[in-house]
């Protein structure tokens, strides 16, 4: 009797080890022996790469909780700011002021660009920055015009405090203006799936949120994605931010470093986003 | 000693009810406190006549203002008329075990969150608008307003049950004895004697389509333009204030929220007000 229960013991301590023996390895064993809990909240570019890193963590060390929510990049430096949170995340650089007010610090770990989408009914794939520009002023409103089918252009767009509105505004549009008449949507996920559903809407959207429910359109020949934003040929690009009230600790820190190792590395480059060396 | 305890617990009473009541006050205080530098900055007509443009330092919100008014008046259009049939269905025509039924389902269906009628409005209602129409992405006034409608029609129905419940039996025995039909019954017995509890249940469900965020912020679209038909895309004040929260609290759209937010509560206020006062006259006319 007693014996089996020994044996019961050793064989499931030695599973237990077995299990636990490939994912305690590398990169995560800094978070071995933590426990509390991560807020993380901002940009929406970002949330697919904290989502997989967060999983990661949480299966290493269940006592680790890591909350993730969007709200765009004025809602990330904000909260941080605020205290609500214990990363902000943006797609743009913090201004000099917001970095004065919150002390913050700012840790860049990815460089993304933002493309134009359409549906991937739209026959409309390839357009120069100026008729981009048109297209989004409302002077070219309907899709003919751009050798597509007869039909109104439905424009989407961003809230003002969107980082990814921000650089597409300045980069794509040359600082053009938005029409007053196009849709406002509030996360990158929103703008995929309202393009994916409107045959006659375009939009945009961080290139790391490119998949098969979308087209990226092509700028001056240009295709958008990983490669061209890379080599500085597609020109519509920013940094992936995280950012912290004061110099982080604990997990904050590790999770921030964690984005840095090689293991994060990979999940950045599987999301679409280029990691910075 | 009695005496004392029950002054007590009056004063008690009193207190608690000048606290609950005070503090719609202090709110609205609150809010006037902290849009006051952006109405006096811009100059309140500012504010309502130029358009939204931030970075070119102007933020009207009268497009939404408008917007809010539109859907909030044709969401009560659409949920009146459904509304009155449910509610008579249930208490009068509906056998009792089925009406009994019904009424908990309707019940039930007031606690569905909002975010679920946003998810429905933007997979089912707004390709069906946009294909039907072919005009604009389907996100519109319109969309909103039906949305809108059904989710504020079982608060009104219950409402409506509720005050065709009250009416004093002998009313309707009275028709019967007389041979009035059902719908004469309706018409002329229920629906004058129910009228305030009715007024209560449009101004309650007028107030939830007024304040509601989701489905305006999901399925309305979010343009800042002045809109022209039910079928461009606008956005209410309250889907403003959710996008506009995300800016930089010291930004002057940022304060400028807290002016929609008292165009909001005056709002709601005159409605609750001019829906009361037609109320009463035409209580008196009978």
């Amino acid at each position: 009797m007693k014996k089996t229960a020994l044996v019961r013991v050793a064989l499931s301590l030695a599973a237990l080890v077995l299990s636990a023996l490939p994912v305690f390895s590398g990169e995560l064993d800094s978070f071995k022996n933590e426990r509390g809990e991560l807020k993380i909240s901002g940009g929406t570019a970002h949330i697919p790469v904290m989502k997989e890193a967060a999983q990661k963590i949480m299966t290493v060390n269940p006592e680790i909780q890591i909350s993730i929510a969007g709200g765009g990049s004025g809602v990330g430096i904000k909260q941080v700011g605020e205290g609500l949170v214990n990363i902000g995340n943006s797609g743009r650089k913090p201004t000099g002021d917001e970095i004065a007010r919150y002390q913050l610090r700012v840790y860049q770990w990815a460089v993304d660009g933002v493309a134009p989408v359409v549906n991937p009914k739209n026959r409309v794939t390839k357009l120069t920055k100026g008729q981009l520009a048109e297209v989004f002023s409302g002077k070219i409103d309907n899709w003919k015009q751009l050798g597509g089918t007869d039909r109104r252009i439905n424009l989407y767009t961003r809230d003002e405090a969107s980082g990814t509105r921000e650089v597409f505004w300045e980069k794509g549009l040359g600082k053009g203006q938005i029409s007053s008449a196009a849709n406002v949507v509030v996360s990158n996920g929103a703008m995929k799936s309202a393009v994916a559903k409107d045959p006659y809407g375009i939009g945009y959207v961080s290139v790391g949120h490119i998949d098969r429910t979308v087209s990226a359109v092509s700028l001056d020949g240009v295709t958008p994605m990983i490669r061209t934003v890379q080599d500085g040929s597609y020109g519509i690009s920013r940094g992936l931010y995280s950012n912290t009230r004061g110099e982080p600790s604990g997990i904050t820190k590790k999770f921030i470093d964690y984005l840095r190792t090689s293991a994060g590395k990979a999940i950045i480059r599987k999301h679409g986003f280029i990691p910075v060396r | 000693m009695k005496k004392i305890r029950e002054l007590l617990a009056e004063r008690f009473f009193l207190l608690s009810a000048l606290a609950s009541s005070s503090i719609t006050l202090v709110i609205l205080a609150f809010m006037v406190y902290m849009g006051l530098p952006a109405m006096r900055g811009g100059g309140l007509l500012q504010l309502l006549f130029t358009p939204w443009d931030p970075f070119q330092g102007s933020y009207g919100i009268l497009p939404m203002i408008v917007t809010t008014a539109a859907i909030s008046l044709l969401s009560v259009a659409f949920s009146l008329p459904l509304s009155l049939g449910s509610s008579f269905l249930v208490t009068v025509i509906a056998p009792q075990g089925v009406g009994g039924a019904l009424r908990r389902l309707i019940q039930l269906m007031t606690g569905i969150p909002t975010v679920i009628y946003g998810f429905v409005g933007i997979f089912l209602l707004v390709p069906v608008l946009r294909e039907l129409f072919q005009y604009g992405s389907g996100m519109c006034i319109l969309a909103a307003s039906l949305m809108l409608g059904v989710m504020i029609s079982p608060t009104m129905t219950l409402f409506f049950c509720d005050s065709f419940d009250r009416i004093p039996r002998s009313y309707l025995d009275a028709a019967d004895a007389l041979g009035a039909s059902r719908v004469q019954k309706l018409v002329h017995v229920m629906l004058p004697s129910a009228r305030s509890g009715m007024l209560m249940g449009v101004i309650l469900a007028l107030g939830r389509a007024v304040g509601d965020t989701l489905i305006a912020l999901m399925i309305a679209g979010n343009s800042i333009r002045m809109p022209g038909s039910v079928l461009d895309s606008a956005r209410t004040l309250t889907a403003h204030i959710a996008l506009v929260i995300a800016a930089d609290y010291e930004s002057p759209e940022f304060r400028s929220i807290f002016t929609c937010g008292v165009v909001l509560y005056l709002f709601t206020m005159l409605v609750t007000v001019a829906v009361r006062a037609w109320g009463r006259t035409g209580g008196e006319q009978r």
